[in-house]
């Protein structure tokens, strides 16, 4: 495992209310440089909520309020002059269920690649999406059908391609929300291995229902409950020995 | 009569209820066993027996109760030699003074006779009612009390009798279709045997008149169908353009940009401008529109006649704006939520969504609306009327006179005229064409819809 100390994101008091019902309380954390971390939880513990703060994605729902700081590389997103499109371009997100658009898988990983410009002939557009078929570990199975519609492929496929389409634009940190929670075990194995070789380049955040998951793909556990970190450490130690009795409780499956 | 029907079917379904439901529980007090099915469906049971039957009876009455009762009257009828007698003519007169409200002096004996005939006819008639609808009840609930008993599974066959109400409801609206479409073939028939099929589908000369005297100069008028049909296209195209793009994008600033509170007002809006008579509209083409395409027409150089295709043409479009904005907003709104947080999570803007995501997968429906809409525009009948004339010109100008298919059709129907001219019967044959074009729209858009739906679900 590579160890270092370059924090990619760093949250400070953040708080998140849906018109009056607060949804997270004071979280703080630091997330690091091409690690694995993961969020657990219970359900309706906030985690996603944090999640999408990251890529302000809570900015479609009119009724949610955040406020705190979030940096990305140093710089602060949590504030009106921030350039939402660029920072999406740099978070990539793979959600819940497989979404792929209504296009041909080609089309689907290009879409992010041509509304960026990142492509100048349709040579450089057919390696980036080839490429990052090929990193999303989908090349093998679909070359041949690259025409036919994304939505014609398999659950743990469609996932994939979901991959690929957030990888195509090169983004430096990918954000995922229970990726695996739609998909079958066999599927589930196969995103797993792929978090595992994207950890190398990418810094990324998954949030999962399943504790097997969080300790076999993370090297950080942040652990949340009723909108507030509890704890947050080295995946090791919390499944291990966790500090907090509330983290040892859920851990060992007694509420949650 | 009505009335009084009704009380009795009334106190049929309460008594035939708390009949069965007596009956059953007084079978399981003393069996002391537990029902098949729960009590109020063996008192159901005991209820349809007891009301279906009725309602038949009540139905026949009303259908064949006049027609019987006017053919023995005038089976017994005392003609006198020598008078001319028209049926309806004279079965009027006589319902006239059997209902005392011909108060004319002098009417002769036969009548009079005839009148009091009717009336104790009536009475027979509702008397026997009265009587065999209450039988039809008693023995219905008797019959259906007999086969009660703990075993019989009244449940189901309550169920089995729903099941062929609803088939009989829904067989209704088919079977009236299906009745409408051979009533417009057997007179398009009718109409085709004295005008040629050709000449109808493919003459440009369109003067629906007819001798209205034998050997009268005006001789042969001529029903080519095709300037009429150019006209309704002609203005429905207007129309679109004014529609389509309007309502799309209101649909689309509606969905994606309006935030909940402008919906919830622009919406309802929208929807009464389709709550609007379109006669309103046509007084709104005539006396707005039309004069400022007037002198529109006139200021760029083109001679406009008072009404015209381009003014019934616009304020249709208006018309039919909420149905394409309506729609659109529905099926663009039901475009999954996770496919705008795909877009925008790669960064892309909301336009660019919109027109690359959104758009594209909401397209079977946008295309459903729009062919909902021209089926709309084609129908539409007041604002043509009203606005763009009756002249049946062939021409792609739209500052001209222009006429469409409904518009002939009122036409041809306006006025005393028998259903045995080819003037009349054009109604039927214009019918039927605007019936196959609306017909292959619907299947177009279906075919349509289907084909992207394969490609995207």
């Amino acid at each position: 495992m590579v160890d270092n100390n370059n924090t990619k994101i760093l949250a400070k008091d953040v708080d998140v209310f849906y018109s009056e019902k607060q949804a997270l309380n004071k979280i703080s954390m630091d997330i690091k440089e091409k690690e694995v971390t993961a969020l657990i939880g219970p359900s309706g513990c906030g985690k996603s909520t944090f999640l999408r703060c990251i890529n302000r994605m809570n900015d479609l729902i009119e009724i949610c309020k955040v406020s705190g700081s979030i940096k990305v590389d140093n710089e602060e997103i949590i504030s009106s002059s921030t350039d939402v499109v660029s920072l999406r371009s740099k978070i990539g997100m793979v959600f819940q269920k497989p979404n792929p658009f209504p296009k041909s898988i080609f089309d689907n990983v290009a879409y992010g690649p041509s509304i960026h410009g990142l492509a100048d002939t349709k040579s450089d557009l057919e390696n980036i999406v080839i490429t990052s078929l090929k990193k999303a570990g989908l090349y093998n199975e679909v070359k041949d059908r690259l025409n036919e519609p994304g939505t014609s492929l398999s659950g743990g496929q469609q996932q994939r391609l979901c991959i690929a389409r957030a990888i195509a634009v090169n983004p430096e940190i990918i954000l995922m929300d229970e990726p695996c929670s739609a998909l079958d075990p066999i599927a589930t194995a196969i995103i797993e291995e792929l978090i595992d070789e994207l950890r190398l380049n990418y810094t990324i955040i998954i949030v999962t229902h399943s504790m097997q998951q969080a300790a076999r793909v993370s090297q950080k556990t942040c652990f949340f409950h009723l909108g507030e970190l509890i704890e947050t450490g080295d995946t090791n130690k919390i499944f291990t020995n966790p500090d907090n009795t509330k983290t040892q409780d859920y851990i060992t499956g007694r509420f949650g | 009569m009505f009335f009084w029907s009704i009380v009795l079917i009334l106190i049929g379904i309460y008594s035939s209820y708390i009949f069965g439901q007596s009956r059953i529980k007084k079978l399981v007090y003393s069996t002391n066993l537990k029902p098949k099915s729960q009590y109020n469906y063996h008192a159901q049971y005991v209820l349809s027996w007891c009301l279906l039957p009725a309602l038949i009876v009540y139905f026949s009455w009303a259908v064949f109760e006049e027609q019987i009762i006017q053919n023995l009257i005038l089976d017994s009828f005392e003609y006198v030699e020598g008078a001319a007698y028209d049926d309806g003519l004279l079965l009027a007169e006589i319902r006239n003074v059997a209902n005392n409200t011909d108060f004319s002096e002098g009417k002769s004996q036969e009548i009079i006779n005839a009148a009091s005939q009717y009336k104790s006819l009536k009475l027979t008639s509702e008397i026997s009612f009265y009587i065999s609808i209450i039988i039809i009840m008693v023995l219905g609930s008797l019959y259906a009390v007999r086969k009660i008993n703990i075993q019989f599974n009244a449940q189901d066959t309550i169920e089995k009798y729903i099941k062929y109400i609803l088939i009989f409801c829904s067989s209704i609206a088919v079977l009236t279709t299906i009745g409408i479409i051979f009533s417009l073939i057997f007179e398009s028939f009718r109409f085709f045997s004295q005008v040629s099929i050709f000449e109808f589908l493919f003459s440009t000369e369109w003067y629906p008149f007819i001798p209205i005297r034998e050997g009268q100069a005006a001789a042969e008028g001529s029903f080519g169908a095709v300037p009429i049909f150019a006209g309704t296209f002609l203005i429905m195209i207007v129309a679109m353009c004014v529609a389509a793009p309007i309502g799309l994008l209101t649909a689309i600033y509606l969905s994606e940009y309006a935030s909940q509170k402008v919906r919830k007002t622009v919406k309802p809006l929208l929807e009464i401008l389709a709550g609007i008579p379109t006669i309103v509209y046509g007084f709104f083409a005539f006396v707005t529109v039309a004069p400022f395409v007037k002198s529109f027409g006139q200021s760029i150089g083109i001679d406009a006649s008072p009404t015209s295709a381009l003014a019934a043409g616009l304020v249709m479009g208006v018309m039919i704006i909420p149905f394409i904005s309506s729609l659109s907003d529905d099926v663009i709104n039901s475009v999954p939520q996770s496919l705008r947080e795909g877009s925008l999570g790669i960064g892309a803007n909301k336009a660019e969504t919109i027109k690359k995501v959104i758009l594209p997968a909401a397209l079977p429906g946008i295309v459903g609306a729009f062919l909902l809409a021209i089926s709309r525009a084609i129908g539409e009948t007041m604002i043509v009327v009203v606005a763009a004339g009756t002249a049946a010109n062939l021409t792609a100008n739209p500052f001209e006179n222009v006429t469409t298919v409904t518009v002939q059709i009122v036409v041809a129907l306006i006025g005393d005229q028998e259903f045995d001219n080819p003037r009349t019967l054009s109604a039927f044959a214009l019918g039927l064409v605007l019936f196959v074009i609306t017909l292959s729209l619907n299947v177009l858009a279906l075919r349509i819809v289907k084909k992207y739906r394969e490609r995207y679900e």
